[in-house]
């Protein structure tokens, strides 16, 4: 059952919310920032809502965002139930965590962190740390399509994480961001900002969830990657919403020379999900992989939309996004990779494959390539199709019963995606959640 | 105690390849089939399996006497059947030891789990008879595995799910000489009173390895001759087309 608060004509923008969901957060935020919260307001109410002959918006389902109201998070009671879930639901090893309900910070601990490494809550950092955060924050305007949420984004109270890595220093294990939400249509914008300086590495989870089945949280999350000369990143999000979220990520990797920036998706909940990612390889030796494994069900709409852009000479990337659908749900995957001008000996790879798991899934596919320069190696292309039959005869050969054999095929597929990830832990815990909706479908 | 195939005709897209084949294999003993390309050697074997492609018309297969026509083709693999295939399939995303584990799994009765640390202790032993490197456990099944890897690993399968009936489609092709020798050291180790080869071969050579009590040649969808094992020397060295003048002479 679909529950879209749907008023058939929205058109004035700005409805969605009367006012910036702003907040007190305890701390004196820099006047750079505040100008950065009217200036997004401001573009917020002059944007225009998504339209569908957009090329932006092709195939999507605009139904789905016609948001009658976007409403702020009340106060936090209850939250030593949160804590608990969050020590039953986590990645083992992690060396470090935080944990948000509704955007407030319940808990974090950073301590096992080298010492030179700054890791904080996002609104800490920009009293604290305000010329390392304006660097990097949101260096890179939206330009996949959403750029009205990117501005409500910035003009709301954020939660999430600042991580600076500094030069040389490479962080062993995986540092965890746990958000669960709630309530009736709450409005909620994580952003992470993640920088790896020279030689330096960092690997981070993110994991969002609801609290109850019936909880519809609106997501706005933005990520900041940046790595420079020879940093390196790993940036997972995990989310395993209830399906009456809606979820958004735009993410934004800006690659150095000789660093490598690994952007990762992994979606099994929410009726409606948008992940746009935009890799920018700004200097020669820079390598960007992006990837994605997302099960869909019911009538889960996910709609991915990414940009590879060569902007130097010896650039790689590499992009493989992964969907099984399932009953009634849609996927859409739009990417494009562009080699500049001069961005010569570019290799770029870009794949999207689809499992349709049933007859009335639909998944959508358009791949793109604009190349400007000589001594490029680039591929793209797209495939749909049901499971192999053949796959599930070699199974059942070795004694699988049907349905089995289909559920581990299915897995094995975006396992080839979770597989890509570095860590132990972090793939494990994907696998299991994966596994076990599989196992609900 | 028998795989027994009886007057066996299948088709394939309403062309019939199996003209009433008839064969028998005894618990305890190795059968070789040897036939030329085309002669409906794996259509044989997969219509055993139960692959959907194929139609049975006429005629019967039966292990110890179970009609297994009409089981699945995962029943008929855990009433004891194996078919070690030639074109083994790639499963990407689902690693060697959860697939064999998985098979084994699914012998066991619902509740009760397969003991890991006994399962990988097995594993490793029999990987080290066929001299599999330990790094196939966790790679995906068959992918971007060389054509002689993918065979070993078609007979690890085999040794690890110990079936009462084996049938090898073309083991062969694709190991070189090295390779084979490891092979069919492993399958004469499987050689027992209680267990039953049919050896699928299009060339004599995997038969100085594996030595077989009885020879067939398979023509045109059917048994046309059988023999002790000089036959396959016989057939060699006169050439598939010896078999199509005698069968235009008779
Ligand atoms: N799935 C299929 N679809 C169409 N024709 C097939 C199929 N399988 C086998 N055949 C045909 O059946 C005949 C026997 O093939 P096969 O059993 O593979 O021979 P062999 O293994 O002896 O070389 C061939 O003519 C082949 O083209
Ligand atoms: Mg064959």
């Amino acid at each position: 059952m679909s529950t879209t608060l749907t008023k058939p004509e929205m058109s004035a923008h700005g409805e969605w919310v009367s006012e910036p969901l702003r907040r007190d957060v305890g701390a004196e935020l820099p006047d750079w920032y505040q100008q950065i919260q009217a200036d997004s307001w401001h573009n917020f109410l002059e944007t225009p809502e998504p339209v569908r002959k957009d090329e932006n918006w092709r195939f999507a389902d605009l139904k789905k965002i016609r948001f009658e109201r976007i409403n702020p998070v009340g106060s936090l009671n209850e939250q030593g139930s949160f804590v608990e879930r969050f020590r039953s639901n986590r990645v083992d090893s992690a060396i470090g965590h935080c944990l948000f309900a509704n955007g407030h910070l319940i808990e974090s601990d950073f301590s096992q962190l080298p010492d030179d490494v700054i890791a904080c809550e996002i609104n800490e950092a920009l009293a604290n740390h305000s010329e390392l955060v304006k660097e990097h924050f949101m260096q890179d305007p939206a330009r996949l399509g959403s750029q009205k949420f990117a501005a409500l984004h910035g003009a709301s109270t954020l939660c999430g994480v600042f991580i600076h890595v500094p030069k040389n220093v490479v962080i062993d294990g995986v540092i965890e961001i746990h958000h669960v939400n709630s309530g009736e249509n709450t409005g909620i914008f994580p952003h992470t900002l993640i920088v790896a300086e020279a030689n330096s590495k960092v690997s981070v989870f993110e994991n969002f969830e609801t609290a109850g089945k019936g909880d519809s949280p609106i997501t706005v999350g933005m990520v900041d990657l940046d790595a420079r000369d020879g940093g390196k990143i790993q940036y997972a999000s995990f989310q395993n919403n209830g399906p009456n979220a809606r979820h958004m990520q735009i993410n934004a990797s800006r690659v150095g020379r000789d660093s490598a920036v690994k952007n990762c998706f992994v979606n099994l909940g929410s009726m409606w999900v948008r992940n746009e990612a935009v890799s920018r390889m700004m200097e020669p030796g820079a390598d960007s992989q992006m990837f994605s494994a997302n099960l869909a069900n019911g009538t889960e709409e996910y709609d991915q939309r990414t940009l590879q852009l060569h902007e130097a000479q010896h650039t790689t990337s590499d992009l493989l996004y992964k969907n099984a659908l399932y009953d009634d749900a849609r996927t859409i995957f739009s990417g494009l990779i562009q080699v500049g001008k001069g961005a010569h000996h570019t290799d770029s790879y870009q794949t999207c494959r689809n499992m349709l798991g049933s007859d009335t899934a639909e998944a959508n596919a358009m791949p793109g390539l604009e190349i400007d320069a000589d001594q490029v190696k680039c591929s793209h292309g797209s495939t749909s199709g049901p499971i192999s039959e053949e796959e599930i005869f070699y199974l059942m050969a070795r004694g699988i019963p049907a349905e089995r054999a289909r559920r581990m095929i299915s897995l094995g597929f975006l396992n080839e995606v979770i597989q890509r990830l570095e860590g132990d832990d972090v793939k494990e815990f994907i696998f299991g959640k994966v596994e076990a909706k599989f196992r609900a479908i | 105690m028998s795989l027994k195939i009886d007057n066996l005709h299948a088709s394939v897209e309403d062309i019939e390849i199996l003209k009433g084949l008839t064969l028998e294999i005894p618990k305890g003993e190795v059968h070789a089939i040897m036939g030329p390309n085309g002669s409906g050697k794996s259509t044989l074997s997969k219509v055993i399996a139960g692959h959907e492609d194929y139609e049975v018309t006429e005629g019967s297969v039966t292990i110890d006497g179970e009609d297994i026509l009409e089981m699945e083709i995962d029943e008929r693999s855990r009433a004891g059947l194996f078919l070690a295939f030639q074109y083994p399939h790639e499963v990407p995303g689902v690693s060697n030891a959860n697939f064999i584990r998985a098979a084994l799994q699914s012998r066991l009765p619902d509740g009760e789990e397969i003991d890991a640390v006994a399962y990988y202790k097995d594993l490793y032993a029999k990987m080290d008879e066929l001299e599999m490197d330990r790094k196939f456990t966790g790679r995906s099944v068959n992918e971007g595995f060389s054509g002689g890897e993918k065979k070993r690993n078609e007979i690890l399968q085999m040794m690890m799910l110990e079936p009462k009936y084996c049938i090898m489609d073309e083991t062969d092709s694709g190991l070189d000489i090295d390779a084979l020798r490891v092979v069919a050291k492993g399958v004469n180790a499987m050689r027992s009173p209680d267990r039953g080869f049919l050896v699928i071969t299009h060339y004599q050579r995997l038969l100085d390895y594996i030595v077989p009590d009885v020879v067939h040649v398979l023509y045109d969808g059917k048994i046309v001759k059988s023999g002790e094992k000089d036959l396959a020397l016989e057939l060699e060295e006169k050439g598939y087309d010896w078999v199509k003048t005698e069968l235009a002479a008779a």
